[in-house]
């Protein structure tokens, strides 16, 4: 099972050098946020895409393409490349599987402005309320790329990109699909920002993943898209491979509805079956990107995690994680870092969290903080969202 | 799709909490009371069938994380506790492994609002308490909790046709032999939100909110054992025209029955809406029910009562197979097949 196209958008940027460049020094991406008024949040930075006015060429009306909202138009800004990069064609029967934790919010919030202060006006409320729904944004990117078949839309919070992408290896693996396009897509809300400043998640300094001080997470905005097909559909068309999903893992922590149970009991779940359905060891694992969040319950249970899963090896496996530099992107994040796994596969780098000060003790890893070079096959991404979804993939170096 | 059986249904609807509530109303086949909701500045009240009050309290609204839930999480639970009956202590005590998958449309509706209200009143006292119960699977985080299981478990997002998706989902996991067991639930919740979003689409449709559950193994259970037989391609539409044709491939791809079949369709009562069903089963030779024309429209909550009434015909030997279709609401239609193990 073999990925032959890929596309991510992140507030670093929106194609891959850009990102690739972004990641591979640990460039941080945080402003003051612009989307709305962040002006009486206690915290004020995010971390928002450039968004250009226009959109990659699809097979969108102006008319559609003016309807679309930032999440429908991060998604098409991560999926275009991809698809060209696969060589794709329109096709009948595609199954499309994205994760999402907001869908179109942005729209919720329009109607619902609207609807208390002007309950019967018109407007564009109908048009809202048909494409707050995330199958709107599914569909909308079918119609864009010219295909059709089942959609599956995965909201499991925070980890809902990392189980699109399971899921869409799963229905390959299977054989149930010999294409799937996948991804995660989430744009950031008024909604969902007030909700992470509420329970005083966020940092209001700086986002310091596994750092014995951290003090919260930074949120971001991005999508990820990648198109997954048999090896035989890739050397059939002699499409370029750029890597393999080769394991995927999924568990609920069943402890709190927004906190991890503290020695990790799902997340090692998740980590194990990963490396059972990719069948290697946590020994064979170069890389981990974590979900290291940056608040202080979510890095001590994974650390605790990842100790408990590579036992000795810990001692020697690279772990980082790439929200210290775009930040928390919700149902977007599994897939972006499984996009960021697969660059830094290709290139033989780990991407760093430079913001990182003093690490944690808990950690019984060494955590990437510097820009470095390293030879491995196989990394591991974590993904765990409220409710306890947990989720790990595994990208294997195509060789 | 051979090995899939139900051993387990539940249901949560305007007619009551329990499968014989849901039952009663569809074999007197009356509407049920409509309620009409008025909002300041809105043209005319919209009309809606919401969920009774419990006749006792659940016991499971004791538990922690129940307490401050909101009806959708509540509708749920319920639901899937009757659809697992004994089985609920066998995930409690670890020897049964469950998995989960909860399919909605409009989610956690309530408590969004009720946030989001706070949040541009005053962003900074804005209810951390709130907020976590606004996102889409947090009624599935608390079933999980309530249940204690930690296998896998998604939400599923979409129109109606994400419930019978799940049902193939769960399905899969089952053959996967990842889980012993699967139950698929569909619930939803009205607020004013919803009925104000509905009104701009539809003057005359009767929303209405609740859940269902299907609980799926890999054995066959109980003295009439069902099975899910089969479950069609989820077939994509982008508007009416091809929404009527994805219903018609729907068609074509289940048996084509008798008349000792059972049809739960899809249909509401707004004629626009369930055209592509009218149409699709015009030749349709046995008896047809449609739960959400006596029920209301309520989505994924809505395709689970019609599994729940297609199971409980065949469970007591009024048909010998049932079928359930749904044209969908703005993604896809589809359509499953269920039989008695002979």
């Amino acid at each position: 099972m073999v990925i032959t196209g890929a596309g991510l958008v992140t507030a670093l940027g929106l194609d891959w050098q850009t990102n690739v460049n972004g990641f591979r020094a640990g460039r941080t991406a945080f402003r003051p946020v612009t989307l709305f008024d962040a002006s009486r949040q206690r915290v004020k930075l995010a971390a928002e895409v450039d968004l250009p006015a226009t959109l990659p060429p699809t097979r969108l009306h102006a008319r559609e393409i003016g309807r679309l909202d930032r999440a429908a138009r991060l998604l098409l800004w991560a999926a275009r490349p991809a698809w060209d990069q696969a060589g794709w064609e329109p096709s009948e029967n595609l199954p499309l599987v994205l994760g999402t934790t907001s869908g179109g919010m942005g729209n919720g919030e329009a109607y619902f402005r609207q609807a208390i202060s002007t309950p019967s006006r018109q407007g564009l409320q109908t048009t809202r309320a048909m494409q707050y729904l995330p199958q709107w944004q599914a569909l909308n990117l079918a119609e864009a790329l010219g295909f059709r078949g089942p959609v599956t839309i995965i909201a499991n919070a925070c980890a809902s990109g990392a189980n699109a992408i399971g899921h869409a290896f799963e229905l390959v693996r299977f054989g149930r699909a010999e294409r799937v396009l996948t991804g995660g897509y989430d744009a950031l809300s008024e909604l969902v920002f007030t909700g992470f400043n509420s329970l005083q998640a966020l940092s209001p300094t700086t986002c310091r993943p596994f750092d014995r001080q951290r003090d919260g997470l930074a949120l971001g905005e991005g999508a990820a898209v990648l198109t997954l097909e048999t090896l035989d559909s890739a050397q059939r068309r002699g499409a370029e491979i750029l890597g393999e999903i080769v394991g995927y893992g999924a568990a609920t922590d069943a402890h709190h509805l927004t906190q991890p149970h503290p020695q990790g009991d799902a997340a090692l779940a998740a980590m194990l079956a990963a490396c059972e359905s990719a069948r290697v060891t946590p020994g064979q694992i170069g890389y981990v990107n974590a979900h290291g969040t940056g608040t202080p319950l979510n890095d001590s249970a994974e650390a605790n995690a990842i100790n408990r899963w590579a036992g000795e090896h810990a001692r020697h496996l690279p772990v980082s994680s790439t929200k210290a530099s775009i930040g928390h992107l919700l149902g977007a994040a599994g897939a972006v870092e499984a996009v960021v796994c697969l660059m830094a596969l290709r290139g033989q780098w780990l991407p760093p969290n430079a913001s990182t000060q003093e690490v944690d003790p808990v950690c019984g890893f060494p955590l990437v903080r510097e820009p470095a070079d390293a030879r491995f096959e196989l990394a591991l991404t974590n993904s765990f969202g409220f409710g306890g979804a947990n989720a790990s993939l595994i990208l294997r170096r195509f060789s | 799709m051979n090995g899939i059986h139900v051993a387990g249904i539940g249901a949560v609807s305007p007619a009551g909490w329990g499968l014989p509530a849901l039952r009663r109303a569809l074999d007197e086949n009356a509407g049920l009371p409509v309620k009409e909701v008025q909002r300041e500045g809105w043209p005319r009240p919209f009309r809606i069938r919401p969920v009774p009050a419990p006749v006792t309290c659940p016991a499971f609204l004791g538990h922690p994380r129940l307490r401050r839930s909101s009806p959708i999480s509540q509708f749920a639970l319920a639901a899937s506790i009757e659809a697992l009956g004994e089985d609920a202590a066998r995930v409690a005590n670890g020897t049964l492994r469950l998995g989960v998958v909860f399919c909605v449309a409009t989610g956690c509706m309530i408590y969004s609002a009720r946030f989001f209200d706070e949040v541009l009143r005053e962003p900074t006292t804005a209810s951390p308490l709130l907020f976590p119960e606004t996102v889409f699977n947090a009624p599935s985080s608390h079933l999980a909790a309530y249940l204690w299981t930690t296998a896998i478990n998604y939400t599923l997002v979409g129109d109606a046709s994400a419930f019978l998706q799940g049902l193939a989902l769960g399905a899969t996991w089952l053959l996967e032999q990842r889980v012993d067991g699967v139950l698929v639930v569909g619930a939803e919740e009205n607020y004013w939100t919803t009925s104000d979003a509905y009104r701009r689409i539809s003057r005359t449709a009767v929303l209405t909110e609740g859940a269902g559950a299907v609980y799926l193994t890999g054995k066959p259970s109980g003295s009439t054992p069902l099975q899910l037989a089969g479950i069609t391609d989820a077939e994509m539409f982008f508007d009416q025209p091809t929404r009527r044709a994805a219903m018609e491939r729907v068609r074509r791809q289940l048996p084509p029955g008798d008349a000792a079949s059972l049809l739960c369709d899809g249909r509401t009562g707004v004629a626009r809406f369930d055209a592509p069903e009218t149409f699709a089963w015009r030749d349709w030779p046995g008896r047809r029910l449609s739960p959400q024309a006596i029920l209301g429209e309520s989505f994924a909550a809505g395709v689970a009562w019609q599994c729940a009434a297609a199971l409980e015909e065949l469970r007591h030997g009024s048909v010998a197979s049932a079928m359930v279709s749904t044209a969908g609401g703005n993604e896809a239609a589809i359509g499953a097949h269920f039989n008695r193990c002979e």
